[in-house]
């Protein structure tokens, strides 16, 4: 609820040890990236960084290459061109299981979740990575897996606290709302305790209650935990108050980049999306 | 005048405070389960031992912040062990706990916490804690706020705001550091009397504006005690606490019934999970309106549409058997051995799975009161060997006036009245009660309490009612609602309300009648239901409002009202007030709107000016009205739903003479 950025006290309470708000260093950088599919260019020497701490927004009209961005990031497709710096690394493409280990998690714009599997087992797969015994030793659900497989159990738990998913524990995902399955993909990505979130519109498809909840979330992931937040959002509303800077992409290539304020008042940018109805 | 007095229980103990029943529960129950929670999914259990320690860091802690004897202290948010404990702290330092409904919105709460100059807050959780924030400048005498839950807090300004848990350690600190400080929280409890004002307990207020009743700790106490020897309950009962602490049912059962019998309480995870919460508790205590009941109904026979052919016939089969033996049996009356051979094989296949379903394969005693409940809905329960029974009270009565002893259960009564309890009824048929749950005033308002209650300690309830030759009471409506049709034919709204609510596709109704020259009602589907019946059959539908406007389901309305003609024509006392005309409103009656109070009753006389059009259309003949109605959403924003509404005229039955009357059984 308390949605405006610029208004979060940044004192932390007496008491209570919390991670102070601090925008860090980059964390990860795209330089000059261009991405072509045959002969259609979904994205044209685009640079941009990624702070530590910050909530970055990705905008844009429809097609104007914002999920091949992520999709970049996190290695799904691999540029033509550009390179990728993540904590100090420069690749020329990133790989889904280094993205993954390295902590890079994210959500989808059309839902990717195990429909048939419950909201636990859905939030409980995102543990996977951290799991260190192997198949056996799962099987036999005894000993030093048993107590592994508890530990993890608990981070899921105070997962579905923190969403408030509690009565939808046990219920198979592929019969929930579309808002709560949201929020599920939502709670499987924080499984994986990422430092860097990527978040394929997180909104859409929501109504105002459920955009000011996802907000809330959004906003605590980033501000107690301290996890750098990079969203697409098609929401004008929430992406200016929430997100720390903007990057505005227009036909693949990049139009502006700054905070809210600076965006909102750029000439191309109003041209190019605010502006004009569709 | 004909009065009733049930004889008086002569038990006279010093343990005539809640903080005194505490350090007793503490010796002589210190380790059985007191409070339970569920945290990360796991059902956390503190004995009576540790609820006293915990109590008594957080009364210290309290007092520390500064709390002092007299002072109002505001409690609110869902049930959860600490914050019972808020009560029974602040009470042991002599100070007025006020709980405030959870879910009301940031005004009408600012009413609530002005009225009763609240100090301090304790709230459960960041909604909370936001919605007090931003009254509390106008509130004005707000000292501190205390949070359970602090996730979303921890970045607020610390000034106005501090964590339960670091009042309990400042408390814990304070005790361990010197011994004269537990002394003193003890010495405080000894002081405490029975007319000791315990609670403040706002009426959610049918008619203007809530009214502070003030209950002292002898009410609570009293008839918490009462309560629990009038149904044999013992430490091993346990319930779960999952009503608003605000209303005097959850404070007397899950507070002062729970202190008195040192019961277990459990608190559900959240408002979402207590279905499942309860399966997993198994409460041997329960207490519900009418309207969970209902729910429960629709959802087992909503879900009874999707089943099997063989479960379905087993289903129909054996609640035929049920309908006519079980009641009978857990009645102890005499049954066949045959039929009861058969309701044993039912009780294995169907009764005792449902009630493994609903959670309630551990009952032993059920409570419905808040509104009449129908007797089919009643009946169905029961005859699933459910001890269902009704009680009838209200928050000036510290809950209990009348309770169904076991074995005497009529559907049509509301029992007899508890112990130490008497009753009577005035002139025009208004039930008045004396009893040791008698509240002491309205706080602020002695106009009105001296309209409650007369001087020599009768309290007149506003309901209408009468007693029957077996000493039971029946209450027929609210005594202002009882009405008469312009041709003198008695109108009981309710009681054509609830004959509706029975069908699973109608969730609310509204009669109308009284000075009119025939009766209508307005009706809101039940969603869940209708929207079942919508998928199975095909009907697509985006609202609620277009669902409600679809013809099939005007069809069955219309026949379900028909059903109710016809029988209605057959009861000499209504076969006057069948329905003549009737729509399905375009939006469901929601308490955000003003058109439920907070414990969803509705407010009939808000309703007939806000869809006024709806009304004048209903008797001037018109087949279909044009209506715009304002709705306020959950955040609090406005807006507008404007709809086309149709109505529907309804044949009439002759009134039958009843040539078999046996209603009850």
């Amino acid at each position: 609820m308390k949605a405006d950025v610029q208004e979060r006290p940044e004192t932390a309470s007496a008491g209570h040890v919390v991670a102070d708000r601090v925008i860090g260093d980059v964390v990860l950088a795209v330089d000059n990236v261009s991405l072509a599919f045959g002969g259609v260019k979904a994205i044209t020497d685009v640079s941009f960084d990624i702070r530590k701490g910050e909530i970055r927004a990705i905008i844009g009209p429809n097609g104007a290459g914002k999920t091949s961005m992520l999709n970049v990031i996190n290695g799904f497709y691999h540029p033509n061109q550009g390179t990728i710096t993540f904590k100090g690394k420069k690749r020329s493409q990133m790989r889904p299981y280094i993205a993954a280990s390295q902590g890079i998690s994210r959500t989808f714009q059309n839902l990717a979740l195990f429909k048939g599997m419950s909201t636990l087992d859905n939030i409980m797969a995102g543990r996977a990575l951290k799991m260190r015994r192997g198949l056996l030793w799962q099987a036999l659900h005894w000993g030093p897996a048993l107590a592994e497989e508890i530990r993890h159990r608990e981070a899921v738990e105070k997962i579905i606290d923190f969403l408030e998913i509690q009565h939808i524990r046990k219920a198979p995902v592929g019969k929930l709302p579309y808002g709560l399955q949201k929020r599920v993909e939502l709670g499987r990505a924080l499984a994986m305790e990422p430092e860097l979130l990527l978040l394929d519109e997180p909104m859409a498809g929501m109504n105002l209650e459920e955009k000011k909840d996802m907000s809330r979330y959004i906003l605590t992931v980033n501000d107690q935990f301290g996890t750098t937040v990079a969203l697409i959002e098609h929401d004008m509303g929430v992406v200016m108050d929430i997100s720390d800077r903007v990057v505005v992409l227009e036909y693949g290539r990049k139009i502006a980049d700054g905070t809210p304020d600076e965006v909102q008042r750029d000439q191309r940018v109003i041209d190019a999306y605010l502006g004009i109805s569709h | 005048m004909n009065a009733i007095s049930a004889p008086a229980d002569a038990f006279a103990s010093a343990l005539d405070t809640v903080p005194k029943l505490l350090l007793q529960n503490a010796r002589q129950h210190g380790s059985r389960p007191a409070f339970r929670e569920k945290a990360y999914g796991i059902w956390q259990t503190w004995t009576w031992a540790q609820t006293k320690d915990e109590i008594e860091a957080f009364a210290v802690g309290l007092k520390l912040l500064g709390v002092t004897a007299g002072e109002t202290i505001a409690i609110i948010g869902d049930n959860r062990p600490h914050l019972y404990w808020a009560f029974c702290a602040a009470q042991s330092l002599g100070a007025i706990p006020v709980p405030v409904y959870q879910d009301s919105v940031a005004e009408e709460m600012a009413y609530v916490l002005t009225h009763a100059e609240v100090k301090y807050a304790v709230v459960e959780n960041q909604e909370q804690a936001d919605k007090v924030l931003s009254i509390a400048g106008d509130i004005g005498t707000i000292r501190k706020i205390i949070y359970n839950d602090p996730r979303g807090l921890q970045k607020y300004d610390p000034s106005g705001l501090v964590s339960l848990e670091s009042v309990q350690d400042a408390g814990r600190t304070a005790l361990k550091a010197d011994p004269a400080v537990r002394k003193a929280w003890l010495d405080g409890i000894a002081a405490g009397k029975g007319s000791d004002i315990s609670v403040m307990l706002y009426t959610s207020g049918t008619t203007g504006r809530p009214k502070g009743v003030m209950l002292t700790q002898e009410n609570v106490v009293v008839s918490g005690r009462n309560a629990n020897l009038f149904d044999h309950f013992t430490p091993d009962d346990t319930m779960v606490a999952y009503l608003p602490m605000a209303w005097v049912g959850d404070h007397i059962f899950s507070y002062g019934q729970a202190f008195a019998g040192a019961l277990c309480v459990s608190c559900p995870e959240s408002p979402d999970t207590i279905i499942e919460d309860r399966r997993e508790i198994g409460p041997t205590y329960f207490f519900a309106p009418p309207r969970v009941f209902e729910n429960m109904l629709t959802q087992i026979m909503v879900r009874m549409e999707d089943a099997g052919w063989l479960k379905k016939k087993l289903f129909d089969y054996f609640l035929k058997v049920a309908r006519r033996v079980g009641e009978p049996i857990l009645d102890g009356r005499p049954v066949s051995f045959g039929d009861r051979l058969r309701y044993r094989i039912g009780d294995i296949l169907v009764y005792g799975p449902l009630r493994n379903r609903m959670g309630f394969s551990n009952l032993r005693v059920a409570y419905t009161a808040g509104e009449a409940i129908g007797p089919e809905l009643f009946s169905f329960f029961r005859s699933l060997g459910m001890n269902l029974k009704q009680l009838y009270g209200q928050t000036e009565a510290s809950v209990f006036i009348t309770l169904q002893p076991n074995g005497e259960v009529y559907p049509e009564t509301v029992g007899k009245p508890g112990p130490d309890i008497q009753i009577k009824i005035a002139e025009n048929g208004e039930v008045l009660f004396k009893s040791p749950g008698v509240f002491l005033r309205y706080y602020k308002n002695d106009e009105a309490t001296a309209e409650t209650k007369t001087a020599d300690g009768w309290v007149h309830t506003g309901d209408a009612g009468f007693i029957d030759q077996r000493g039971h009471l029946r209450i027929i409506d609210r005594a202002k609602d009882v009405g008469r049709l312009n041709n003198g034919t008695l109108f009981a709204p309710k009681y054509i309300e609830n004959r509706l609510k029975f069908y699973p596709e109608i969730k609310e109704v509204v009669a109308i009648g009284h000075g009119r020259d025939f009766v209508t009602v307005m009706i809101n589907i039940d969603l869940t239901s209708v929207g079942n019946w919508a998928e199975r059959n095909n009907v697509i539908y985006a609202s609620y409002q277009e669902l409600a406007a679809h013809p099939d389901v005007y069809a069955m309305i219309e026949r379900r009202i028909d059903e109710l003609n016809k029988s209605l024509a057959t009861e000499e006392m209504v076969a006057g007030s069948q329905i003549r005309r009737f729509l399905i409103l375009h939006k469901e009656l929601d308490a955000d709107d003003g058109e439920l109070t907070r414990t969803l009753k509705v407010r009939r006389s808000f309703i007939s000016e806000r869809y006024a059009p709806l009304l004048s259309a209903l008797y001037d003949g018109t087949t279909r009205c044009q209506i715009k109605t304002e709705v306020t959403f959950e955040d609090g924003r406005k807006g507008v739903i404007e709809g086309d509404v149709k109505i529907v005229d309804m044949k009439t039955y002759p009134p039958v003479k009843a040539a078999v009357r046996e209603a009850a059984e």
